[in-house]
């Protein structure tokens, strides 16, 4: 296939994930509300808050790392999203997925929240620096049991490579690495809880007490990009933890079908459950979850993969 | 010539800080604000439809009045229904309603936000006291018309009004916004030195630049 070919492919792909991402916290946006009591906001309000932000006349910068920092949020969302095959078999939506594909989106999940510290530390806001604390700490705990899940699949299908993983789990549903591996799946699940930053785990953001942690000087057009990327991140996760843990998906509907599910896993926990303090949250990711990985990879090491 | 006439007129344009120490003034900023125009009619009409539907309010309770944007929040009135969203800072946030009375010490924050707030942003007054000082028209230590200091789009009569007449002073300002009557910001700009000078009269303490951008 021609390289520019590629590019309009994962062009198309980029542009259905990020409405994907968006209509989906939309969704979640009425969910929380329903549990609340509450009506909620149209599933369309994330378009809206979108346009409403770039259309701002003005727009304040504290320097050139404040301007970088959302678009190192962007390529990190991109980043993971463009090398993650979405659908098993299908050249539309393959995207730039290679040997050792798995390496580059774990580098990648982690870069753009990175890049934001380094940008929203410039804004000189005392709450950016002590969201942006707060955010890599939780980021490096939630890390330990993500990495241990991710390895233990390594060692489980003996590759790298994402679909190489989704093929050796296509077949029967027991195929699936949840059926297969459970105790990775338990890792990485409750890491995702981390990851999605809902609530146990919304210290990040603490929309009350440091109100909105990192981005809290970005306005306009920088905030823009960022709930931009918010869609399209949350959308590449999701995507990640169905090929890696769920059997990915061989079409469209199957891909919406299996993602919702597993989003709608941290979005039930996040309205069922209060906030964790920074040490608390800390403290579980290092417990039960990075024990779960651990298990799941001296299980694998001694039982054997499937290849 | 006439480089060096434009550079001295520019230094006249130039805020001066006046009340800052000598050695800070070169901290802040000190260029005034400038008009930004609308796009054209139809654009314009577009990104208003979009700014009325996702309005972002001040979360920054300055009276009394801030008791009747807590409900508003809650299933009994819900405001995310209207698209409305509390946001905690300035910088995010485009409506900012001023609770009730101001008192001369809150003037000085509300001035400081409202300039950190990124345009197009739209202002509500809330309650009596905010038309002509209400039951404290004759306090020592209160402000007794809102619109001398910032300018006002939406005022909502009442000691106190309701939450129902906070959501219909809502609704009444995205009307406005939709017919793209709420040019605040510019006009902000425009009478720049007017409203200065008005708050000035009033914050005595005056230990800020002359525009927070």
């Amino acid at each position: 296939m021609s390289i520019w070919l590629k590019v309009l492919y994962a062009a198309i792909s980029v542009s259905v994930a990020t409405v994907y991402g968006l209509t989906l916290g939309g969704i979640v946006r009425k969910i929380y509300a329903r549990v609340h009591g509450r009506f909620g906001p149209p599933v369309w309000q994330p378009f809206l808050d979108i346009i409403q932000t770039h259309s701002r006349r003005v727009a304040v910068s504290h320097g050139n790392m404040f301007l970088l920092g959302p678009v190192f949020r962007l390529a990190g969302g991109l980043g993971t999203y463009l090398f993650i095959p979405v659908i098993f078999g299908s050249a539309l939506f393959s995207n730039f997925s290679m040997a050792g594909d798995l390496l580059l989106v774990m580098y990648f999940v982690f870069f753009g929240q990175l890049g934001m510290a380094l940008g929203a530390g410039q804004g000189g806001h005392p709450y950016s620096p002590l969201g942006i604390a707060r955010g890599l700490a939780q980021m490096s705990t939630f890390e330990v049991p993500f990495s241990l899940a991710v390895i233990s699949v390594a060692i489980q299908y003996n590759s790298l490579n994402i679909t190489s993983i989704v093929a050796a789990q296509q077949g029967s549903f027991l195929n699936w690495t949840l059926f297969t591996n459970p105790l990775a799946v338990v890792a990485a699940m409750i890491s995702l809880l981390g990851m999605n930053m809902h609530s146990p785990f919304s210290i990040v953001l603490a929309p009350q007490e440091i109100p909105i942690g990192p981005p809290i000087e970005m306005n306009s057009s920088f905030l823009g990009i960022l709930q931009t990327n918010r869609g399209l991140f949350a959308a590449a996760k999701l995507v990640l933890f169905m090929n890696l843990f769920f059997g990915g998906a061989t079409n469209l509907l199957e891909m919406v079908a299996k993602t919702f599910f597993i989003y709608m896993f941290s979005v039930f926990v996040g309205a069922a459950y209060p906030r964790f303090r920074p040490e608390q949250s800390f403290r579980f990711f290092l417990k039960w979850p990075t024990i779960a990985g651990i298990l799941s990879i001296i299980f694998i090491a001694y039982f054997g993969g499937t290849s | 010539m006439n480089k060096k006439h434009n550079d001295e007129i520019e230094n006249q344009m130039k805020l001066a800080n006046e009340s800052l120490p000598e050695r800070e003034r070169a901290l802040f900023a000190d260029e005034r604000p400038s008009t930004v125009e609308a796009f054209n009619k139809y654009y314009e009409g577009f990104l208003n439809w979009a700014r009325s539907r996702s309005l972002w309010m001040l979360a920054f309770g300055t009276g009394c009045g801030a008791t009747e944007l807590r409900p508003l929040m809650t299933s009994r009135y819900d405001m995310s229904r209207y698209g409305i969203a509390p946001r905690p800072t300035p910088r995010q946030a485009s409506v900012f309603v001023i609770g009730g009375y101001a008192s001369i010490k809150t003037i000085k924050r509300i001035v400081r936000s409202y300039e950190q707030m990124q345009g197009p942003k739209y202002v509500i007054a809330l309650g009596s006291c905010t038309i002509n000082g209400g039951m404290y028209f004759d306090s020592y230590n209160t402000i007794n018309r809102l619109d001398y200091y910032i300018p006002v789009d939406v005022y909502i009569a009442g000691c106190m009004p309701r939450p129902e007449a906070l959501i219909a002073g809502f609704n009444r300002l995205k009307e406005k916004i939709r017919a793209g009557e709420c040019e605040g910001m510019n006009l902000y700009v425009e009478k720049f030195d007017w409203y200065k000078e008005n708050q000035k009269q009033i914050i005595k303490d005056w230990n800020m630049p002359d525009y927070n951008w």
